[in-house]
């Protein structure tokens, strides 16, 4: 009889896929899936570490591609960027259905497995759109166009590809404070990058030693804008929360205090 | 360029531009193929909420507030006394490009008081939307306002370098046109309309012969009324309304509650509430046409001309239509699906795909995100609890009121509140 093990992985989507993989290969029982940082040590039973393979995590992303649709793939993926505290447990359990049927499509949404894989998707999808409206660049000295961020979930590999498209005449990083890297785009690609920053960094965010001298004009600007293009006579601050969450408001422009 | 002056302009004409609520930046695909800036894959993206919690999604200024017209409903009227401004086009040009680079907005969204003549006005707004396009290799999104008695031939360049055009027809009927803006013209509010019309069929057919046919308004036109200000209506509003989606292929009517700009006996008093609530359910209404499947002919007619408030017009038409419910939710059709209260056509969708592998039953439902307080005196699903008693449609009415919230509630109430 097996008895149920604690995984430890990477915490990246590959590793997430050869944790499939092994749970496959060798039958096991989980109970449990971490990544190593969150891991907390547990006396009783030691966890279980699985290493990350590619050659293993593309035999399953060949095999997911087989049997299930691009939507519910889509689902999957998205779901795993929340990072959200036991989320590859289910999501584990989502792909075991996903193998049992040849067509699996994701959409028998009164299996709590799959609406809760949907409404988390929902979710990132949700942050990933914030972030498409709500990432505000400044030029700076360098020509870049900056933006740093701290998203809810992982959403970087999410936008990138819209940033590339819309912005392709210009230069750009998009960096997430949160998990310490960020995209930068060179007008020919988007790469990958890590950053050191010194600990006061987003004090610097008008500093003018950083940034074009045009730059904060441009900000007072739109700062005008967003309070003219108000209707007072129809001030609803309720809606006004609800559409733009108070967490949000350190990364908008027009929310913060420079104006004159 | 001096940011002080532009300012200043900005202020007069941003503040003048703010009536017009169209802000959709969807429906239009504008691929960024040249290395250029912007790209439109039709969908749009909200990238601020203002405080009284309208989107902001592209740059809305009027190129200038210098009118010849004397509309009374409108605050850049002739006669108002207030600062005039007026904009170069290669202002314009510059705050777009640069708004757009730091992902502030996306697009353009340009109107103008008319000056001199329609068609200087109509000429000076392409010229606009021409130079970013040609010039600045922008792909993002321009919304250009169509001017009333423009000619045809300036609309059908416009539509080259637009997403959308639109023209406001402002007053929903006739008579309140001509009480309202004398020295103006019903049909001048069409001609523009029919161009735009004439001219996406054109392009359309063209398409399917040539492909490398360019894009003429790929977003469609919209138009925008004013309720409330002429004492019009919610059947004369949506009439309308239903009239213009049909007759000119409208992507959008938007429904302004009117805020008074002006001391006149004709409209209502200055610092008289902006009709919110009754908006809301006119946008309600505008949905149920569009996505629900609903006739305006089911929703207002002789015997009701004019929308309840207290509660939705999805629930309103299913009080009045009892006879039609309960309806089995693991076997009705889809369009029936669709007229029930609280459920949505997202929840609508999940329902369709989530039977086909079980009967749902209440947790089901409201796991999936139905609103089973109004839904569940309208169907039954696989339980044995289910309204047995024979309701009529006002106890209905009174037994969901009593369990819900409306944040209008003191709108429509008539009782005293004890508290304030």
């Amino acid at each position: 009889m097996n008895t149920s093990v604690i995984i430890s992985y990477d915490g990246s989507f590959d590793g997430f896929l050869c944790v499939v993989f092994a749970s496959f290969e060798q039958h096991l029982q989980i109970s449990a899936i971490h990544p190593e940082i969150e891991l907390q040590q547990d006396f009783f039973s030691a966890p279980l570490l699985i290493l990350t393979e590619e050659a293993k995590a593309n035999r399953v992303k060949t095999g997911l591609t087989k049997c299930m649709s691009a939507t519910s793939r889509r689902k999957l993926y998205w779901a795993f960027l929340s990072e959200l505290p036991g989320i590859e447990l289910t999501l584990l359990q989502y792909v075991q259905m996903a193998f049992k049927e040849s067509k699996f499509r994701g959409t028998d949404f009164g299996d709590s497995v799959i609406l809760r894989v949907t409404q988390v998707a929902k979710m990132v999808s949700r942050e990933k759109h914030r972030m498409e409206a709500f990432i505000r660049f400044k030029l700076t000295k360098d020509d870049i166009y900056f933006a740093g961020i701290e998203p809810d979930f992982n959403v970087l590999p999410l936008i990138s590809k819209h940033f590339e498209t819309r912005y392709a005449d210009q230069k750009w990083i998009i960096y997430d404070y949160k998990r310490k890297f960020g995209l930068y785009y060179d007008l020919e690609n988007v790469v990958q990058i890590h950053l050191e920053f010194s600990e006061d960094i987003k004090d610097h965010a008008h500093n003018p030693k950083f940034y074009d001298t045009s730059e904060l004009e441009f900000q007072k600007l739109w700062q005008h804008y967003f309070s003219s293009t108000n209707i007072k006579s129809r001030k609803n601050l309720k809606l006004h929360l609800q559409h733009v969450p108070k967490r949000y408001w350190k990364y908008l422009t027009e929310k913060s205090s420079l104006l004159n | 360029m001096s940011f002080e002056r532009i300012k200043e302009k900005l202020n007069i004409l941003a503040d003048a531009a703010k009536y017009d609520i169209s802000c959709s930046s969807s429906g239009s695909k504008r691929a960024n193929n040249n290395k250029g800036l912007g790209n439109s894959d039709g969908v749009g993206i909200c990238h601020s909420y203002t405080e009284d919690g309208r989107c902001v999604s592209l740059l809305k200024i009027l190129l200038t507030n210098h009118c010849i017209f004397d509309c009374a409903y409108c605050v850049t009227r002739k006669s108002n006394d207030i600062k005039r401004a007026a904009f170069k086009v290669q202002e314009v040009v510059d705050l777009t490009m640069n708004f757009y680079r730091r992902n502030y907005i996306e697009g353009l969204f340009l109107s103008s008081g008319i000056f001199n003549s329609p068609d200087t006005t109509m000429e000076r707004l392409v010229a606009v939307a021409k130079k970013l396009r040609l010039e600045e290799n922008f792909n993002g999104y321009i919304h250009l306002k169509s001017i009333p008695g423009a000619s045809d031939e300036l609309m059908m360049e416009a539509g080259l370098y637009a997403d959308r055009l639109s023209v406001n027809i402002e007053i929903p009927t006739i008579s309140g046109l001509k009480l309202l803006a004398p020295d103006k013209n019903h049909a001048d509010f069409i001609k523009p309309m029919q161009a735009v019309k004439t001219g996406i069929q054109q392009y359309k057919n063209e398409k399917k012969i040539i492909r490398s046919t360019p894009k003429y308004a790929p977003a469609g036109q919209s138009t925008q009324m004013i309720v409330g200000a002429t004492g019009e209506s919610d059947r004369d509003v949506m009439y309308s309304a239903a009239y213009y989606y049909k007759k000119y292929e409208m992507k959008r009517v938007y429904y302004s509650g009117y805020i008074p700009v002006a001391n006149d006996t004709r409209l209502p008093a200055l610092g008289s509430p902006v009709p919110l609530l009754r908006e809301n359910r006119l946008y309600q209404t505008d949905w149920l046409l569009r996505f629900y499947g609903f006739d305006i002919r089911e929703l207002l007619n002789e015997e009701h001309q004019n929308l309840d408030l207290d509660v939705d017009p999805k629930l309103s038409w299913a009080l009045r239509n009892m006879h039609l419910f309960p309806l089995d939710v693991n076997k009705a059709e889809k369009y029936l699906l669709a007229r029930v209260p609280g459920i949505g056509m997202k929840s609508v969708y999940k329902i369709l795909e989530a039977r086909k592998h079980r009967a749902l039953n209440w947790e089901h439902l409201q796991k999936i995100g139905i609103a089973l307080n109004r839904a569940k005196y309208f169907i039954h699903c696989n339980s044995r609890e289910w309204e047995k008693r024979d309701l009529s449609a006002l106890q209905v009415k009174g037994f969901i009121l009593q369990n819900s919230q409306s944040k209008f509630r003191k709108e429509y109430s008539n009782q005293l509140s004890l508290f304030n």
